[in-house]
This record gives structure tokens, sequence and C-alpha cells, in this order.
């Protein structure tokens, strides 16, 4: 049934308007239920995943397939590769992924050890990279991953040198989309004793972490932070850089300044564990917004390409690659679809989502420990929901689908590695995207902010 | 003495000077994994940054001067003097080993040091200890504001005086202060000294080398765990100390 103004069935809708009842747009159903349980509660939602608000996103662009003027490539039968290099820039050994998609930063405690490790045996079974994320390296995801990326977040729980000596990459978090200058948050309910040892943390705390790191401040510091990772690695690992879409033009600047090998770059409908409903939908930007922000400063160093650029937050098919491709970046990032993978959300536990007040599609209650699906739970019986063979098999289905799918599309623009896709390829549905990717407006030579060429 | 044993008891010195910091970084960790030479000596630091970072072997380092960031970051096993003052974040992450510094730290000195134990013999900056992990911070002089903050473990002792925002956001840490605390930050809370305390900071201070300091005469600080699980209630317990 479609559905219309705050969830309301359009029936529903449709006989309050014959009574002459009309919802407020402004207050509408929704906004109330939050008023009143701000007053009921006095204190602000918390929630998990990125933003719900619609905003401009990859669905408003359109790729140009090859005609008269470019012609494509045969579907099933002509090359299409989809290989990248990450770390070219200083690392002695970069990363090579046979995809261009990756598996983002989560961490074990927001998730369980079974959704880490069926994070890694899908991502490993398509020749891709895994990453850890505000709770240090598990044992699960190092074994099932073959390439796993060490998170340094300005917590350090479990930081170790051993593990970062372990890892194939080190990514430094600044930010990311769901909360750009917020810190980590991980609800008692969550803090189990294995989570707690990990992050040395008593038992059943509520920990926030801080959303500044302990021992660097600003782009010269992190300059001098990232040196220290390569002389304690002796320059071996790819050192990625992560931050959430903000001024993303300045951050990607100074983050290649600082030596970056690799930014990630995490717009406002990526992920988060916990946060506050109103930092997840009210800091940051669309990453449609970001990409060529990022490329710009790129570029205008003479370093696109050499310093290879990770896209995420909502990339959910093939069809997002493409373009996230076609927009400059090298690779992209997926978490909460890769969830979503696992079973996340899924209608077959509509029963148990029910029981805790929520609905197959809806579920975002990601930091209350609850999970029906297993996934976003330290709770054993929960946890032992999902088989970690079985998710990583689902994931890898969808790795593959998603892979297909750009290639699918990159033929048609008569491309032999995904990597060729490129702006001229793209036209926008709307003026608002056709601002913010700087692609043309479909059908002119339009775009917003520009002079007409 | 057989060469193997000439060896070991061998000092190797690097200079700086002449030398560029990823030779010793490397030959250091060459070190770490060959066991030889045990002993090193470093000349002409010039305030470099990450000298002897990474190091994972019980190997001597004296480093004669000054040195800038992240001197011992991430430390297991080694001894590392500096003979001089160290900028930010000396000993961060530390694992295991002894980092001792002659003269005075800049901020964030041990920060979030998992184990092992860190000696400035003289005054220590902004955010000593910060995000403690289970290390032990001795510092001979002073230290500046925002000591410990969100410490979850281990010990931070300050002969001196401590600035304000001590021990703010605690967690499982402790602290000793023998001088005045300018004021205590966020759910940080001074507690009985018991002589357990006194007899554990003792040791502690024997260790460090500190001979002129009476253990009994600190106080010590720890977290009231309040602040623990969020309450709104509390929202206003998270202050600034000049509010």
């Amino acid at each position: 049934m479609p559905e219309v103004s705050a969830g309301r069935p359009e029936g529903a809708c449709r006989r309050r308007a014959q009574l002459g009842l009309r919802e407020s747009s402004t207050f509408d159903a929704l906004t109330i239920h939050e008023i009143q349980r701000a007053a009921r509660t006095g204190i602000y939602d918390i929630r998990g995943g990125g933003a719900k608000r619609h905003v401009p996103h990859f669905d408003d662009l359109l790729l140009l397939g090859a005609s008269i003027s470019r012609y494509p490539l045969e579907g099933y039968r002509e090359q299409c590769a989809t290989d990248v290099r990450l770390g070219t820039r200083f690392a002695r050994k970069p990363l090579r992924l046979a995809i261009p998609i990756t598996i983002a930063g989560m961490s074990f405690g927001s998730l369980s050890a079974n959704a880490k490790e069926a994070l890694g045996l899908g991502a490993s079974a398509l020749g891709t990279s895994t990453t850890t994320g505000d709770g240090g390296m598990s044992r699960e995801e190092r074994l099932s991953s073959d390439t796993l990326v060490y998170q340094l977040l300005p917590s350090r729980y479990g930081m170790n040198p051993d593990d970062l000596r372990r890892a194939d990459a080190i990514e430094v978090v600044v930010g990311q989309g769901a909360k750009p200058g917020g810190g980590g948050m991980l609800l008692g309910q969550k803090i189990s004793e294995r989570v707690a040892d990990m992050r040395d943390l008593p038992v059943g705390i509520d920990q926030r972490s801080p959303c500044r790191h302990p021992d660097w401040t600003g782009p010269d510091d992190l300059e001098i932070k990232i040196e220290e990772l390569r002389e304690i690695t002796d320059w071996e690992k790819p050192i990625f850089v992560k931050i959430g879409a903000t001024r993303t033009y300045y951050d990607v600047t100074l983050a290649v300044k600082a030596g970056a090998d690799v930014v990630v770059l995490d717009g406002m409908q990526g992920g988060t564990a916990a946060t506050q409903e109103v930092f997840i939908e009210h800091v940051g930007i669309p990453i449609l917004a970001a990409i060529p922000q990022a490329v710009e400063a790129l570029q205008e160093l003479g370093m696109h390409r050499r310093v290879q650029l990770i896209v995420s937050g909502g990339i959910r098919s093939g069809a997002d690659v493409a373009k996230a491709l076609a927009l400059g970046a090298d690779a992209v990032s997926i978490g909460t679809a890769a969830l979503v993978a696992l079973g996340d959300n899924s209608p077959s536990f509509e029963a148990d989502y029910a029981k805790i007040g929520s609905a197959a599609g809806c579920y975002d209650d990601w930091h209350e420990g609850r999970d029906p699906a297993g996934i976003s739970t330290q709770d054993p019986h929960l946890e032992a929901r999902l088989d970690p063979q079985l998710g990583g098999r689902r994931l890898a289905n969808y790795l593959r689908a998603l892979v297909l799918e750009t290639q699918t599309l990159a033929r048609a623009c008569g491309k032999s590695h995904v990597r060729n896709l490129e702006p001229e390829d793209l036209v926008a549905l709307t003026i608002e995207a056709a601002a913010m990717a700087r692609v043309p407006l479909a059908g002119t030579r339009w775009i917003p902010g520009m002079e007409v060429r | 003495m057989t060469a193997l044993e000439d060896a070991l008891v061998d000092v190797a010195k690097f200079d700086l000077a002449g030398e560029p910091l990823r030779q010793l970084n490397s030959r250091l960790h060459e070190a770490c994994s060959s066991g030889m030479p045990r002993s090193w000596q470093v000349v002409n630091p010039g305030g470099k940054h990450s000298i002897a970072v990474g190091l994972d072997a019980e190997l001597d380092v004296e480093i004669a001067g000054h040195v800038g960031y992240y001197c011992a970051g991430m430390n297991q096993r080694a001894n590392v003097r500096v003979l001089g003052n160290c900028g930010v974040g000396v000993a961060e992450n530390m694992m295991s080993g002894l980092v001792v510094i002659h003269g005075n730290a800049s901020q964030s000195a041990g920060a979030s040091a998992h184990g092992g134990l860190l000696v400035v013999h003289g005054d220590a900056s902004a955010r000593c200890g910060i995000s403690l992990k289970g290390a032990d911070i001795v510092v001979e002089g002073s230290i500046a504001h925002l000591g410990a903050f969100m410490a979850q473990r281990g010990r931070l002792v300050v002969c001196g005086d401590a600035g304000h925002s001590l021990g703010d956001s605690l967690y499982e840490a402790t602290v000793y202060v023998r001088g005045s605390v300018a004021a205590l930050g966020a759910d940080c809370v001074e507690q009985e000294m018991r002589d357990e305390d006194v007899s554990e900071l003792r040791e502690l201070l024997e260790r460090a080398e500190i001979a002129a300091v009476n253990a009994a005469e600190f106080r010590r600080y720890a977290s009231a765990r309040e602040l623990y699980n969020f309450h709104v209630d509390n929202a206003g317990d998270y202050r600034h100390p000049d509010a």
C-alpha cells in the first residue's frame, strides 16, 4: 500500500480529509509524537542508522548509456574490470582489492562477534576488505577477514601495537557521516564482560567516547600522528583518514596535506550504532554534495587517483556504486546495506520486532542490544540467531549482485574498467542534484553555480 | 668475552643530526627482533618527533636531549630515558616497559597508555594521563588542567600540584596528588587514603626513583561513579570548571 504524509496509509488520510481533518505539515504525526516523547522523558531520542529524511541522492542522477557518439561494451562478453589499489602514495604494501566495494568500520560491541565474523567471511569471498570499529580488533574478524583495516579512534579502546602490526591498513577516524563532530556511544545494555574487557571499561556502564583524539588536535598534529603510525609499522601499512562530510573541500585538502594515503568520506546517510536523532538528521551533508568537493580538492592538489577516495553513506545498489565512481571516487564503502544483507530488518523477524515496539523496515534501536536478527546485540541467545557462515554467504551474494550491476552500467557507458566512469557519463534529474553533484540537469547544459559550457 | 657477549654489552650510538629518523626507528625495530644491540644512545635528537616508537623488546634507549611529539609511542617492554624535555603525547598508548623523562613533558603525556610506567621528573602539561587504560604515571613536579581526563584504569601520581578539572569524567583509574588541586572535574571525588594506598604508592615512587617524597602526604581521588549511566537529572554535572 502506498504511504503518504508521515506514514499514514493513503486511505486513512483520504477519510480524514473527507471529514475536513487536516494534519499540519509542520506539526505532522511524527513531530507530535516526538514532542510528546520528549515531554515524557526529558531526554533526546537515541537511535542507530543514518539520516532517514529525504535528501538529494544518487537516485537523482542518471547515467548516459552509449549510443552513436559513444559505443558500449558487450554485456556478458567484454571485460569490465573492477580491481582497485588503495594506499599507493606512501605505503610499502598497498591494498589490492578485487572489487571497489569495502565494508565500513563497525565495532565489535555495537555488533555481535558473529556479525563481525560474517562480515569478514562475506567480504573475503569477494576479495575485499572489512574494517574494525570503536572497540578494538576482535579475534573473529581478524581470522575471517583476508584484508582488515584497523581503526584508530579518539577513544583508543583496544588500541595496541600488536593489532596495528597485524592490520593490513590503518584508518585514523576523525569523524563519521552520521555524527560529524560527535563521539562514540555504546549504552550499558551492550557492555558485556567481553566488550568491557576489550575497552578497559566497567561492565554495564553507558560508554560515551570522546569526539577528539587524546593526543592530537588539528591538521599539523595529524601530520605528526600519521608519521608516528608509519614509523611504528615501518611505513608498511596504508593510512586512511576518515571524515564525516561537512566542510569537505577543506577537510580533504588537510587530510592530504597531513599525509593520508586514502581519504574515506562518509555522508550524512551513513549509519551509526547509536547517536542522538537530532545529530543524525541535522548535522552533515549528503554524500552527493560531498564527493565533488572532495574530488575538486584532490584535483587541485594534483592528487586525484594518487590519494584514493572511498565514499560511503547510503550506498545500496550497483547504480549507487557506478554513480559514486563516476563522480570520482575510487571505491565505496557499505555499512547499513551490509547489515541488511546479513539479516537486519528482515521480515522473517516481524513478530519479534512487534514485541519490542518496532517493525521490519523501521528497526533502528540498535543501541538497545535487543536485535531480533542477532546483529546489533551482545545477548548470546540473540547472537546465536545469526549463523556467521550463512550471514557471510548472504553478504557475498549481495556484493556479487552489486558488482554485476556496477559492471552492467559501466559497460553500457562503454567502460572496460569501472574506474573509467566519469562525471561526463552523468546527468541530474533535479536542479538540487545538478548543483550538488556538479553535473548538468538532464537534457540541458546547465550546472547550477557554473557557467554554461 | 665472546663476540656475542661483546654485542650484548655494547652501546650502539645513533646521531640524529647525521642520519634520518627512519633509519633510527628501523634499526631499533631490527634490534627488537634480533635482541642486539640491547643498549642504545641517541644523540642530537633536536626535538624530532616519533623517536623510538613501536619498540617491542627489552632494549635500553637513552636519548640525550629534547624530543618532539610521541616519543616512545606504543612502547612495549623497552626502557626509554629522555635527558631533556618532551613534546606532546610521550609514551602514548604504551603497553609495558618504562619511559623516564628527566625534563618537562608537554600535553597528553601517557595518553591512553595501557601498561608500563611513565615517569616525568619535571612538570607535565595539560591532559596528562588522558584516557589512561592501565598504565602508571608518576610526575615529580606539577600537572596542568584536565589531568586523567576520562582515565579508565591505572594510576596517576602527582608529587606537586594539579590544575583544574582533575579527573574529569574519570572511570576506574586512581589519582594521587601531594600538593593542591585547583578544582576537581565532573564525577571526581576525594576518597580516604587507605594503608594499602600508601604502601602501593611507596612502591611506585621507589620504582620511579623519587626518594625525597613521603607517600603518606598524598591525597586520593577517584570516580564517584555517579555518571556511569547517563541520567537526564545529571546533565548539569557535565559543566565547565569556570561556570
